[in-house]
C-alpha cells in the first residue's frame, strides 16, 4: 500500500551554507535605519519589489530552498528551512521520522528537522528550537519576508523559548 | 471514574484505542466498546487513521458515550484548516467529549487516498495552543471571542522513538508549554529506550504537569509485527520482539505476544513519572480484559 510517490510534495532540503556561515551573515540583513527606507520605498514601488522579492527568492532559493513562505523562519532553525518539511511542520519534526533520520514521505532524504537541530547545536543555538512558533500566514506567500522583517512585522512570528515553569496539573 | 478523574488521583490511567468502522456501521463501535466497559478510564476514537477514511472520531465518541465509555476525541491537522479544527473543537466541547488528543497526523501517501490534498494548516504543537486558548481565554485564533468556552482535557502524543531522539522530551515540553495537560505514545516496545526518554521527561518537570500514558498493544502475528515493523512510520520494534514470535510454534503465535504486551505494561508501570497506558489492540478490543488483568491492572470501578 505504501506509496512512494512523494515527489510533488515538498522535499527537505539540505543547506548549501554550513550553519556557522549563516549565523555569521545574519546580522548584515538586521533592520536600521537604512533597511527600513528601503524597505518603505519598495512597498511603494511595485516593480522594484517584484524585483527585490525576485532577487530574495533566487538566493534563499539555491542557499536555502526556500519555498517563499514570506515570513522566514531560518533564523531560529538552524537555518534549515522548515516550509521543506513536506507537512511543512514549523515546531520540530513529527513522529514519522524512520531510525535513520529520513522523512517519512521521501525515504532517502534526511528529515528538515533532524537537519536544523544539528546546525542549530553545531552554532551554539540549540534553544531555538524550544520557541513556540505561531501558525503561518497564507497570505504572505510568495512575498518578500525581508520587507517584513525590516518593517518589523515579524516579531510576532515566534515566542521566546519555552518556559517550563508553569503551574501543576496532577500532583 | 474519568481519565481526568484517574490522573488527579494519581490512579495508573487505561485508555484504549477503538478504530470506527469503514461503513456506516451504527453498532460496530458499541460492540468494541462493549468489551472494554469496566476495564478502562476512556478509549480514543482515532480520526481516520494512517488518512484511511472511516466513520469520524466525533461520531464514533458520541457512539462510545452511548455505550457507557468515556471518550477522547483524536483530531489531526491533516485534513482540516485552522477554520475546521476550531469548528470540531467547539463541537466536541458542545457535545460533552471531555477530552481531546490532538496531533499533526500521518501524510495522505501512506493511506488510501495518496492523491489527497494534504492541509497541515496548523501543526500539533500549534493546534494544542489553539485548544488551550479556546478553553482558558475564550478566544479563537482570530481574537474573537467566544462563550461559553470549551470544558475538555487535552492531550498530545510524542514518539520517543523517532530521530531526532534526544529532542523527543523537549518536545513534548513544547507540548505542555502550549498546554497539553495528557500525552500518550506511540507503541513502546522498546522498554528501556523508553525509560531513557522519561527520565529525560521527569529532569524537565513535565510529569508535574502533563500525564504520560505509554502506547502499548499486542502484536498477535508475524504478518502483523511484519507491517508494523515496516509499514508504519514511526513504530520502533526491537529485534528482540522478532525473536521472541518467531521462537514458537505458529499456533502460539498470538498467545505470545498477548504475553509480552501483558509483560511489557508490566514493566512500564515500574518506570518512575509514568501516569499509565493507552492500549492500542488493532481492532482486538476483545482481549484487551485479559492483558490488562495479566499485566496485573483490576477491572476499575464502573463509572457510568
Amino acid at each position: 500500500m505504501r506509496s512512494t510517490n512523494g515527489q510533488a510534495w515538498a522535499r527537505p532540503f539540505r543547506p548549501r551554507l554550513t550553519a556557522r556561515a549563516s549565523f555569521a551573515l545574519a546580522p548584515l540583513l538586521r533592520p536600521n535605519a537604512a533597511y527600513r527606507a528601503v524597505a518603505a520605498r519598495l512597498e511603494r514601488a511595485p516593480r522594484a519589489l517584484r524585483l527585490f522579492t525576485a532577487l530574495e527568492r533566487r538566493g534563499k532559493e539555491a542557499l536555502f530552498g526556500c519555498a517563499m513562505c514570506g515570513q522566514c523562519a531560518l533564523p531560529v532553525t538552524g537555518y534549515a528551512c522548515p516550509m521543506t518539511c513536506p507537512k511543512e511542520l514549523r515546531n520540530g519534526p513529527c513522529g514519522g521520522v524512520a531510525p535513520n533520520g529520513d522523512c517519512e514521505v521521501h525515504p532517502g532524504v534526511t528529515c528538515v528537522w533532524v537537519t536544523a537541530l544539528e546546525r542549530a547545536e553545531e552554532a551554539g543555538h540549540a534553544d531555538d528550537l524550544m520557541r513556540l512558533q505561531r501558525p503561518v500566514d497564507h497570505r504572505l506567500t510568495g512575498s518578500s519576508s525581508w520587507v517584513s522583517y525590516w518593517l518589523g512585522r515579524d516579531e510576532h512570528l515566534w515566542s521566546a523559548p519555552v518556559d517550563l515553569g508553569m503551574p501543576r496539573m496532577f500532583p | 471514574m474519568s481519565l481526568r478523574g484517574a490522573l488527579e488521583a494519581g490512579r495508573f490511567a487505561v485508555t484504549a484505542e477503538i478504530g470506527p468502522p469503514r461503513g456506516a456501521d451504527r453498532d460496530a463501535v458499541g460492540r468494541a466498546a462493549a468489551h472494554l466497559r469496566g476495564w478502562v478510564d476512556a478509549v480514543n476514537v482515532t480520526d481516520n487513521p494512517g488518512a484511511h477514511v472511516q466513520l469520524g472520531s466525533l461520531a464514533g465518541c458520541l457512539l462510545a458515550a452511548e455505550a457507557g465509555l468515556e471518550p477522547v476525541m483524536q483530531l489531526t491537522c491533516r485534513d482540516r484548516n485552522r477554520i475546521a479544527l476550531q469548528s470540531d473543537l467547539i463541537s466536541a466541547a458542545t457535545l460533552g467529549i471531555p477530552n481531546v488528543l490532538l496531533l499533526t497526523g500521518d501524510h495522505p501517501v501512506f493511506g488510501d487516498h495518496p492523491e489527497a490534498k494534504p492541509v497541515f494548516d496548523l501543526d500539533g504543537v500549534q493546534l494544542v495552543g489553539v485548544a488551550r486558548t479556546l478553553r482558558d481565554e475564550g478566544r479563537l485564533l482570530s481574537g474573537r471571542e467566544i462563550t461559553p468556552r470549551p470544558d475538555y482535557l487535552i492531550g498530545a502524543v510524542e514518539n520517543p522513538f523517532a530521530p531526532p531522539v534526544r529532542f523527543r522530551a523537549a518536545r513534548l515540553g513544547k507540548k505542555v508549554a502550549a498546554g497539553a495537560e495528557f500525552c500518550q505514545t506511540q507503541f513502546v516496545f522498546d522498554v528501556g529506550g523508553f525509560a531513557a526518554w522519561m527520565r529525560q521527561v521527569v529532569d524537565l518537570g513535565l510529569t508535574q504537569r502533563c500525564a504520560v500514558l505509554a502506547g502499548v498493544g499486542p502484536v498477535r502475528s508475524l504478518r502483523a509485527h511484519e507491517f508494523l515493523r515496516t509499514k508504519v512510520p514511526g513504530v520502533h520494534v526491537p529485534e528482540s520482539v522478532g525473536r521472541r514470535l518467531r521462537g514458537v510454534p505458529d499456533e502460539r503465535v498470538a498467545a505470545e505476544g498477548l504475553a509480552l504486551c501483558a509483560e511489557t505494561i508490566a514493566e512500564i508501570r515500574e518506570i518512575p513519572g509514568v501516569a499509565g497506558v493507552h492500549v492500542m489492540a488493532f481492532g482486538y478490543e476483545r482481549g484487551i480484559p485479559a492483558i490488562l488483568e495479566a499485566a496485573g491492572l483490576a477491572r476499575r470501578i464502573h463509572a457510568r
